[in-house]
């Protein structure tokens, strides 16, 4: 068996999602769009739903992880978190020195 | 898109014109997916659910496997065996309070908890857990201080997800079998204390 390739994303790292509104299907809900998160850990990979849900059998497939958003960046107040199950190409890294 | 929701109505619908589309061209019968759905149902129920928790209550070494590999820990005991979704448990705590959604439709561990409540399903539940769990737990008579760090699961991909309460104090004297009778379906879900 051959080793598979390291996650793009370890525990803990800071990501940002995309901001992006496709014209078809998603799992990356409105609500989590541009927003700072730090991923929890992988969920384990899955076919990419924005493209299998179109019907075509070419998805990639892609890492999913849990990523932790606080209520405040989400929702600009409140003190709780919410986890989303995210697939790799919602995410890109949040890097410090870019903010 | 993801905001592309259908009413019950329209999904009720669609699914009684495939069942008679099936009919018609003879690829199945209508006893044959009663039958189908009969079976299914069977095998889910909360009382499953509960059986975990009052086992993780407990098993001090069943509970650890449970949290670390959900599916692994309740295929033990013959549940979720050959499903292709993950389950995650995550656990309440003194300091943290778990609460489960699903925002884009309505994914549920029906396998360990049965067939969802229509509230789990509805637009004012799916919306507002998100943004204000707080107020949406204080309506289903659940107040947490403050110090409490609620979390909400909100279930995107092929992960489901159940709640592990928190054991009732003077329980001590309980067998698994009682304990698992004081557990309730909305203790799963993370809108109920036990």
């Amino acid at each position: 068996m051959t080793d598979a390739p390291p996650d793009r994303f370890p525990p803990g790292t800071r990501v940002r999602t995309f901001r992006h509104d496709p014209p078809h299907h998603t799992r990356l809900p409105r609500y989590a769009r541009g927003k700072r998160g730090v991923v929890v850990e992988p969920e384990g990979p899955d076919e990419l739903p924005d493209i299998s849900a179109q019907g075509r059998g070419d998805a990639p497939v892609e890492q999913i992880y849990a990523v932790r958003f606080a209520a405040r960046d989400l929702w600009g107040e409140g003190d709780h978190h919410v986890v989303l199950d995210l697939w790799e190409s919602y995410l890109e890294e949040d890097r410090q020195d870019e903010r | 898109m993801s905001g592309d929701h259908h009413t019950d109505a329209t999904t009720a619908r669609r699914v009684r014109r495939l069942e008679t589309l099936l009919e018609e061209k003879g690829l199945i019968t209508g006893e044959r997916l009663d039958e189908a759905i009969d079976a299914f149902l069977a095998e889910s129920s909360p009382a499953n659910g509960a059986r975990v928790v009052a086992r993780a209550w407990t098993d001090d070494a069943y509970r650890a496997r449970l949290l670390a590999d959900g599916t692994a820990a309740v295929q033990e005991l013959g549940h979720m065996e050959g499903s292709y979704q993950r389950l995650r448990v995550v656990e309440n705590t003194e300091s943290v309070h778990n609460v489960i959604v699903c925002t884009l439709c309505s994914c549920y561990p029906l396998r360990l908890l049965g067939p969802s409540p229509s509230w789990y399903k509805s637009e004012a539940y799916r919306s507002r857990v998100v943004r204000e769990p707080r107020a949406v737990l204080r309506e289903f008579g659940l107040t947490l201080p403050d110090s409490v760090d609620v979390v909400v699961w909100d279930s995107s991909a092929e992960t489901r997800y159940m709640v592990l309460p928190r054991r009732p104090q003077a329980t001590e004297g309980l067998d698994e079998e009682e304990l698992a009778a004081l557990v309730t379906r909305n203790a799963l879900i993370g809108t109920a204390p036990l």
